[in-house]
């Protein structure tokens, strides 16, 4: 049950992502660049996801997941250096490429050569994070 | 005038979607941290993980075959840049919890003040990036 509704969800999410254009890195370069030609056309997509979330999960937050278990959700309220420094830099990733980790997914199906190259690159980052993790510890 | 009645609609898929994890499962969409757990971590708690990013890909290999023109986009960047954004991006989203997903998606509409103030972050420097790399 688990992985259908993951599946479905993935799928949905994956469809969102291409019908509002935001797999365009052009697209989403333009939404970020307010002090030119701003294109705020990428703004409604947030929106209407948030926006649709801000309905649906207050009812969702009061219940159980339909599985029966508890609700997974973040517990950590510290708003510190980590989430500010790690915020910028992938401010200044998403900045230089115009794609965040989702899009770079759905991008991979082109199966154009600099899409890997980057999609290696954010995993190779995931992992150093990993280790620098493991040496502060 | 500006199109926005597609990224709209995007947009209330997204939140379908996530809602719909949400609601089924307990879980909170968030690309990077489904990502990076399943490269870091080899548990069974991993099967929604890998079965959300097989819809995700599924989701694009369909579209791709029959409106191919969504997929028209150029993705021309030098590959110093490609791997600067990259790492950027994957070190990033872990060290700060979160991308566009989790922290935009689902934290905002937690009403997440940690969530809100990383947003605030990644567009700022999103935008100033954007900018300097136009002056430059």
């Amino acid at each position: 049950m688990e992985l259908i509704i993951g599946f479905i969800s993935g799928l949905i999410f994956s469809i969102g992502l291409i019908i509002s254009q935001m797999i365009d890195p052009q697209k989403l370069i333009g939404f970020l660049d307010i002090l030119g030609n701003w294109d705020y056309s990428l703004a409604f997509v947030l929106g209407g996801a948030v926006g649709f979330n801000l309905i649906t999960f207050r009812f969702i937050q009061k219940r159980k997941s339909l599985i029966g278990k508890d609700l997974c959700l973040p517990t950590n309220k510290a708003i510190d250096n980590k989430l500010l420094l790690g915020s910028v830099l992938f401010g200044i990733g998403w900045g230089l490429v115009g794609v965040c980790p989702g899009p770079a997914l759905v991008n991979l199906v082109t199966l154009k050569s600099e899409i890997f190259i980057l999609m290696g690159s954010i995993l190779i980052g995931m992992f150093g994070f990993n280790l620098f993790e493991k040496k502060r510890a | 005038m500006i199109e926005w009645q597609m990224p709209l609609l995007g947009g209330l898929l997204i939140g379908l979607s996530s809602s719909i994890l949400l609601w089924g499962i307990g879980r909170i969409s968030g690309i990077s941290g489904i990502v990076g757990t399943v490269i870091t971590t080899g548990t069974k708690e991993n099967g929604w993980r890998y079965a959300w990013l097989a819809g995700l890909v599924v989701g694009a290999v369909v579209f791709l075959k029959t409106k191919p023109e969504l997929f028209t986009h150029e993705f021309n960047f030098s590959t110093p840049k490609l791997i600067i954004a990259g790492l950027l991006i994957g070190f990033g989203t872990r060290l700060g919890s979160g991308c566009t997903s989790g922290h935009g998606v689902c934290g905002l509409a937690r009403l997440s003040l940690r969530s809100f103030v990383s947003v605030l972050t990644f567009m700022a420097a999103g935008m100033v990036t954007v900018y300097m790399a136009r002056i430059l």
